[in-house]
């Protein structure tokens, strides 16, 4: 292949005057992990409301769950990105929708309550899930000990089920780091974002995504091995989730 | 030791290259001639450089070059029938293509630049195009000073977002510079008024405008954030054979006349496929650019 390899690139001055090419990358991760932080955070308390909804008597709250669930996990990503940016503005009347236009950061904000909505779909299904898992007698013994439904959702069955779903939310809370990518297409200089521009810049393709791939590689290291601990940490020694 | 070895080795192979003549290829006149093809790479979307018409087939101002190109490499071939295959590229894989041998040429809108020059090569340049700025007549901007506290948009990753970025600096505008995706993604921001400027190559914004909506509503400016800049055919690095061929090419092509005849077909006319007209006279550093072809990457050498 006739590429002209220069890793020294990462050290060169980038031409938008705001240091060396690398620093160029880390801006976009740090950028990534703050949209990932922040979409991470709506993911996990609406997934949580939307789970425990789709598992309570009320046959509303029921049909509430499944249609969120519903209407976030079928639609793609990006063109759910691409609605609430370019075309829920202009549904709203006119002077709502310019000032959401001219909000600061709106590419910021956009995508990470997009992404966080789109995965609190997943959470609520993997918590539907886990509560689901629990054997039945769980609840009843909760309803037997006098505790009313929330109590019961409070102290015997989310801490049961958060503990058994927690593996799985580890790979969605990868999944969402990894999702903020999408946030290019609206616009948000992101890891893959800033990993584009620089071979825009300088023609180095493969420097600048072997780059990006390393540091996505770094962070999601970082995090699986985090959540081992915080597994280990929460376990109950007896249950399926404990040693 | 080495150095010696080298350098005779060098004399040999001038001396071997000098009484073979053309015989003895390299590169990718070699590769061409072995299998009898060569291959063009295309943009879909870059009008009226390298774009798909109604029939999905590429047309263009740089895939017009590019075919007289092809006919040139033929003749020095001395080839009978020469296959065109042509090969779809975007900005982010036309590098990655061309160093692996996919494609020879690229025919599309590519800036030629000092930094690029580092990975690849431009035959002589065949467009011209200044930074400058799209607004909305009702908004009434009138020159970059304007723009100031303003939100203003420009594509990722160009050379005219980095000149945006400059000028922001420079004139103390404090304008609020957003990055977008992809051009029509960039003009989108400016139909739905979230950016009340479009900063790019003004050729890339005249057939942005004319294929919009309603084209009347928008202008250019005529404050450029740039000296013109060079737009070249890539073609790959260290292959002097296959440029000379292709730069020997172009010049013929652009002191005939006959660019001027192809440059008017794709930017004074009705090009395809909806029929629109970028209304855009050869300016006059091109005209002096076609006179004198030159592959530099420097603004300044095209006054």
């Amino acid at each position: 292949m006739n590429y002209n390899w220069n890793w020294g690139i990462f050290f060169q001055p980038n031409p938008m005057g705001t240091g060396t090419y690398l620093d160029m990358l880390l801006s976009g991760l740090v950028l990534t992990l703050k949209t990932a932080a922040l979409a991470w955070v709506i993911a996990l308390i609406t997934g949580s409301l939307v789970g425990v909804m789709r598992t309570l008597p009320s046959k509303g709250a029921n049909w509430f769950g499944f249609a969120y669930v519903e209407f976030f996990r079928n639609m793609p990503l990006l063109v759910q990105l691409f609605l609430w940016f370019f075309v829920l503005p202009e549904l709203l009347p006119k002077g709502a929708g310019t000032w959401l236009k001219q909000l600061p950061n709106a590419p910021f904000w956009t995508a990470a309550i997009g992404v966080g909505f789109f995965m609190s779909a997943r959470v609520a299904v993997q918590l539907q899930a886990g509560i689901g898992s629990l054997p039945r007698g769980q609840k009843m013994a909760a309803t037997a000990l006098g505790l009313t439904t929330a109590q019961g959702y409070r102290y015997v069955l989310l801490p049961m089920a958060f503990r058994i779903i927690l593996p799985p939310l580890t790979s969605e809370f990868l999944n969402t780091i990894k999702n903020t990518a999408v946030a290019i297409t609206i616009g948000l200089l992101e890891l893959t974002g800033q990993a584009r521009s620089m071979q825009e810049f300088s023609f180095q393709v493969f420097e600048a995504f072997t780059a990006a791939t390393l540091l996505y590689l770094l962070v999601n290291a970082v995090v699986v091995t985090a959540m081992r601990f915080l597994e280990r940490w929460v376990a109950i020694p007896g249950y399926i989730t404990g040693k | 030791m080495k150095h010696f070895r080298s350098i005779g080795l060098a004399l040999a192979a001038t001396f071997a290259v000098s009484q073979a003549g053309a015989q003895e290829l390299t590169g990718t006149l070699k590769n061409i001639k072995d299998t009898g093809a060569i291959t063009l790479g295309f943009r879909d979307s870059s009008i009226p450089f390298s774009y798909l018409d109604d029939n999905q087939k590429p047309v263009g101002f740089a895939m017009d070059i590019c075919y007289k190109i092809v006919d040139a490499v033929k003749k020095e071939l001395k080839l009978d029938k020469l296959e065109v295959k042509l090969n779809p590229v975007t900005s982010a894989t036309r590098i990655p293509l061309m160093a692996n041998g996919t494609i020879d040429l690229e025919c599309g809108s590519t800036t030629n630049n000092a930094e690029r020059q580092k990975q690849v090569a431009f035959t002589n340049t065949h467009f011209l195009t200044a930074s400058r700025y799209v607004f909305k007549k009702s908004s009434g901007l009138k020159s970059i000073d304007d723009l100031k506290g303003k939100t203003v948009v420009s594509t990722a990753g160009t050379t005219n977002i980095k000149q945006l970025t400059e000028a922001n600096v420079a004139k103390s505008l404090g304008a609020n510079i957003i990055p977008a995706k992809d051009h029509a993604e960039a003009f989108l921001m400016v139909e739905t008024d979230r950016a009340v400027a479009f900063v790019m190559d003004d050729i890339l914004l005249a057939s942005l405008v004319a294929g919009s909506k309603s084209p009347d509503d928008y202008a250019v400016s005529k404050d450029a954030f740039s000296k013109p800049e060079p737009y070249g055919i890539m073609l790959r690095k260290d292959d002097a054979a296959f440029k000379k061929v292709v730069d020997a090419a172009t010049a013929a092509l652009y002191t005939s006349g006959e660019a001027q005849k192809i440059y008017d077909k794709w930017f004074t006319a009705k090009i395809p496929p909806k029929g629109l007209n970028l209304n855009t006279p050869i300016s006059a550093e091109l005209k002096n650019e076609f006179a004198k072809p030159s592959d530099s990457p420097n603004p300044d050498d095209y006054k």
